[in-house]
């Protein structure tokens, strides 16, 4: 499922990264990674935005980014 | 002794700036609780046990191949310039991630100290930290530290110094996976074989870089005849590790690696003692500030509040303050006999600075509630909370960032937009930034509200204004982005601090150092531009005006209420026939549509220059024209006498949207990049300044 889809205060495990590679740097070097856990925060109004945290890192992210994000739910 | 030079490197928001403020005690680098504070590379210089130190302050970079512009600042510098030692900040209570970079900076070969900072929150957190563990396997010096208490400062310095003066370099002990390893140990066994050498690299090294495909290097590798032999070897193992990685790209690979290996020394080196399901602070207050449908009312509010301070709180000392310097005008007034420098001095310098430094209990408040947001980690939630909204204008969530320092000045704010990556979101919220209002047209609005509204009211008022400022800026953004610089959105993802108590300290400095430095303008700048003002507002003198009145004043003889009036209208005539009437009558026209008479047109002009000498323009011209109500001289009084309402509702919308003052303007120019720019920048906000001004005119004087 896509990342965008979990609920607030799931988690899952990173099955697939689907971005340009300018973007994956980027998240690479926040730690997100394939295979890597991560856990749900917080949603904003509309679910326009989302927060992550990732080993002891909060990332905020824009749905239309948490799309290209393949997860698995565990 | 030559001076060491030591250049701070690191992701962004682990302490860097506020460690060169420890290690130099000084306080000159700004701190803040978000990431991207620094945009510009800053230097400090220092001297220690005899040396002078020179210590380069770089933005925050994720990874070395920087992403934003302020991080290619970091990225350039660090692989092109001249330093002696790198000194890589890691927060302590991140290590995995911030030891990506590390690993990233270990490939320069420099020398280099690993600091890990913020040891008192790892402390309050339970985090130990092995930390001769992690010098053993990166093969760099290692000191904890913390650059709010200031512990292992010393000796962080006392590391500078030794590594300075060796010769040693980096070997660290860091290992791959087993099939990257055994893909370099095939390759290096090679190189060995073949007595091959490249620079000082050694054959592990080059191996490395070769299965990481490092374009440099092929490069020059291509030109080496071993590259005939070499070629199906490394197609080989490329193969092996693909295989064993799933992937055909080796960024992922890479990815995977170093993440992998960030982790291995994390699990090797940190001890934690902190229950795994225990929720943070930070995520307590997250579940209220970031709250899905409290979130954004509660920032209303917050706002809200800080306006109402504003104006409530500042309204008492200014009062004092008023009454102090109209009070040292008449003492200064009284001894000097000299009419025209008595005028100059109380009518010029004392009124036009005095307005100045009405303001200044407001604009403290005010960079106190700035301060606060940047330091406490709240304003990377805000852009969190808001970046939906302002995409649908065609904006950049973290476009708030330069927006709400706009609310203090929009000099740094204007720099700060370096922070956005792409070009057109930079240039779209560059235009449209001198629609927050900055700090210095506070006083403007202050004076205003306070004139025509009541003190319930005013701070209400205040808070208006401002929100209606930051709307049309996103309303304008999305025309311009439509109909100019269409293109690309750009994605969002941002690092959201934890939230740190404000220290005191800090606060102070901030807003002590903002203070100051708004009295010296107003005793420096618009003091000079008070005299100037003054004096192109009392010449050239009119002999001929003076006589005719003189004649008619005689006439009048007895009639104490007839002369004051002609005396009055001596001093308007002259005031009109001043080099500074004839510069608003000439521009009255313009402005006249929009209910302003000529001392407000002269007061919008000159406050080109800088927004504050709206204000001292005003209190220059209205102490000179002296008005017939002499109970009151203040100029809230003036204004309330002599301005319509309408007029100074539509005076508020023009000094909101007009251009901003002359030091913006040109930090404008060059972070947009040309003149051509500040010329589109002038048109645009003119123009929008004059339509609304005129609209909020119109509109009001049909309804009352
Ligand atoms: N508790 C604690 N807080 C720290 C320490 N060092 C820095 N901070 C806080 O961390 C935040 C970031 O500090 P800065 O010095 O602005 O970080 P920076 O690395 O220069 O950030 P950029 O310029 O954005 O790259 C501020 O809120 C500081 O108050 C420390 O040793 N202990
Ligand atoms: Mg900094």
């Amino acid at each position: 499922m896509k990342l965008s889809e979990l609920k607030k205060d799931d988690k899952a495990v990173i099955i697939k990264i689907d971005t340009d590679d300018m973007m994956k740097s980027r998240l690479v070097s926040f730690g997100v990674a394939k295979g890597i856990e991560l856990s749900v925060e917080a949603y904003s109004l509309a679910n326009k935005t989302i927060e992550i945290l990732v080993d002891d890192t909060l990332i905020g992210l824009r749905s239309d980014e948490a799309d290209q994000i393949e997860v698995e739910k565990i | 002794m030559n001076a060491i030079k030591i250049v701070l490197a690191g992701q962004p928001n682990v302490g860097k700036s506020m460690l060169i403020n420890a290690m130099s005690s000084s306080n000159s680098l700004k701190v803040g609780n978000f990431s991207g504070v620094t945009v510009e590379k800053t230097e400090i210089c220092f001297e220690h046990h005899c040396h002078k130190l020179e210590m380069v302050d770089l933005p925050g970079t994720y990874s070395i191949r920087g992403y934003s512009q302020e991080e290619k600042v970091a990225h350039n510098y660090l692989l092109n310039e001249e330093y002696d030692v790198i000194i890589n900040v890691l927060d302590s209570t991140h290590l995995q991630r911030n030891l990506l970079l590390t690993l990233e900076l270990l490939k320069l070969n420099k020398k280099m100290i690993l600091a890990l900072n913020m040891a008192d929150e790892a402390k309050k957190e339970g985090i130990e930290i092995d930390v001769a563990q992690i010098e053993a396997i990166t093969g760099v010096p290692t000191v904890l530290v913390s650059a709010s208490t200031g512990e292992g400062v010393d000796e962080l310095l006392e590391r500078v110094h030794d590594i300075a003066d060796s010769h040693r370099r980096v070997s660290s002990n860091i290992l791959y996976s087993n099939p990257i390893e055994e893909e370099i140990l095939k390759l290096s066994k090679f190189f060995n074989e073949r007595g091959f050498t490249l620079r000082d690299l050694s054959s592990r090294e080059i191996a490395i870089r070769i299965l990481f495909e490092d374009k440099d290097l092929y490069r020059e590798l291509h030109e080496e005849p071993i590259m005939i032999e070499l070629q199906p070897q490394i197609v080989a193992s490329l193969e092996h590790i693909y295989t064993h990685h799933e992937t055909k790209n080796i960024n992922d690979v890479k990815a995977n690696e170093y993440i992998a290996i960030a982790k291995g020394i994390r699990m090797e080196t940190v001890k934690c003692s902190r229950q795994k399901n225990k929720k943070t602070p930070t995520k307590k207050i997250d579940d209220i500030l970031i709250n899905k449908y409290m979130g954004v009312p509660i920032f209303l509010f917050l706002m809200w509040g800080l306006f109402q301070l504003t104006f409530e709180l500042g309204a008492i000392p200014m009062e004092w303050i008023d009454a102090g310097f109209g009070a040292f005008g008449e003492i200064v007034g009284s001894v000097i006999p000299h009419e025209a420098t008595r005028s100059l001095i109380v009518d010029g310098i004392i009124a036009g600075v005095g307005s100045v430094m009405l303001f200044l209990p407001n604009i403290i408040i005010l960079y106190i509630g700035i301060a606060l947001l940047e330091t406490t980690g709240y304003m990377s939630r805000v852009a969190f909370l808001l970046d939906g909204f302002f995409h649908k204008f065609g904006l950049h969530g973290k476009s708030f960032i330069p927006l709400v320092t706009g609310f203090g000045c929009t000099v740094p704010a204007y720099m700060s937009t370096r922070t956005l990556k792409s070009e057109k979101d930079r240039l779209i919220t560059l235009f449209i930034l001198g629609f927050m209002s900055c700090g210095a047209k506070l006083p403007v609005y202050v004076l205003f509200t306070g004139a025509f509204f009541g003190p319930e009211q005013a701070g209400n008022i205040l808070f208006v204004i401002y929100i209606a400022g930051a709307m049309l800026g996103l309303v304008m953004a999305k025309a311009l982005r439509v109909f100019v610089f269409k293109g690309e959105d750009e994605p969002f993802v941002m690092e959201m601090p934890k939230y740190r108590m404000p220290s005191l300290k800090l606060i102070w400095h901030t807003v002590y150092n903002k203070a100051k430095s708004y009295i010296k303008k107003a005793g420096t700048f618009i003091l000079a531009a008070s005299m100037l003002i003054w004096f192109a507002s009392a010449y050239p003198k009119q002999p001929l005006l003076g006589e005719k009145y003189d004649i008619q004043i005689e006439q009048a003889g007895e009639n104490k209420k007839l002369v004051s009036k002609l005396e009055n209208q001596l001093k308007l005539e002259e005031l009109e026939a001043s080099y500074l009437g004839q510069l608003g009558k000439f521009s009255e026209p313009f402005f006249s549509p929009l209910g302003f008479d000529w001392k407000m047109a002269v007061a919008l002009e000159t406050g080109l220059a800088a927004k504050e000498v709206v204000v001292s323009t005003l209190g220059v011209l209205y102490a000179v024209g002296d008005d017939v109500d002499e109970e009151s001289n203040s100029l809230i009084a003036q204004l309330k006498a002599n301005v319509s309402f309408a007029s100074a509702m539509a005076f508020i919308v023009f000094v909101m949207i007009y251009l901003p003052c002359l030091a913006a303007s040109m930090v404008f120019a060059k972070e947009a990049g040309g003149y051509k720019y500040l010329f589109y920048l002038f048109v645009f906000t003119t123009v929008t300044a004059w339509v609304f001004a005129f609209i909020t005119y119109r509109i009001l004087i049909k309804i009352l």
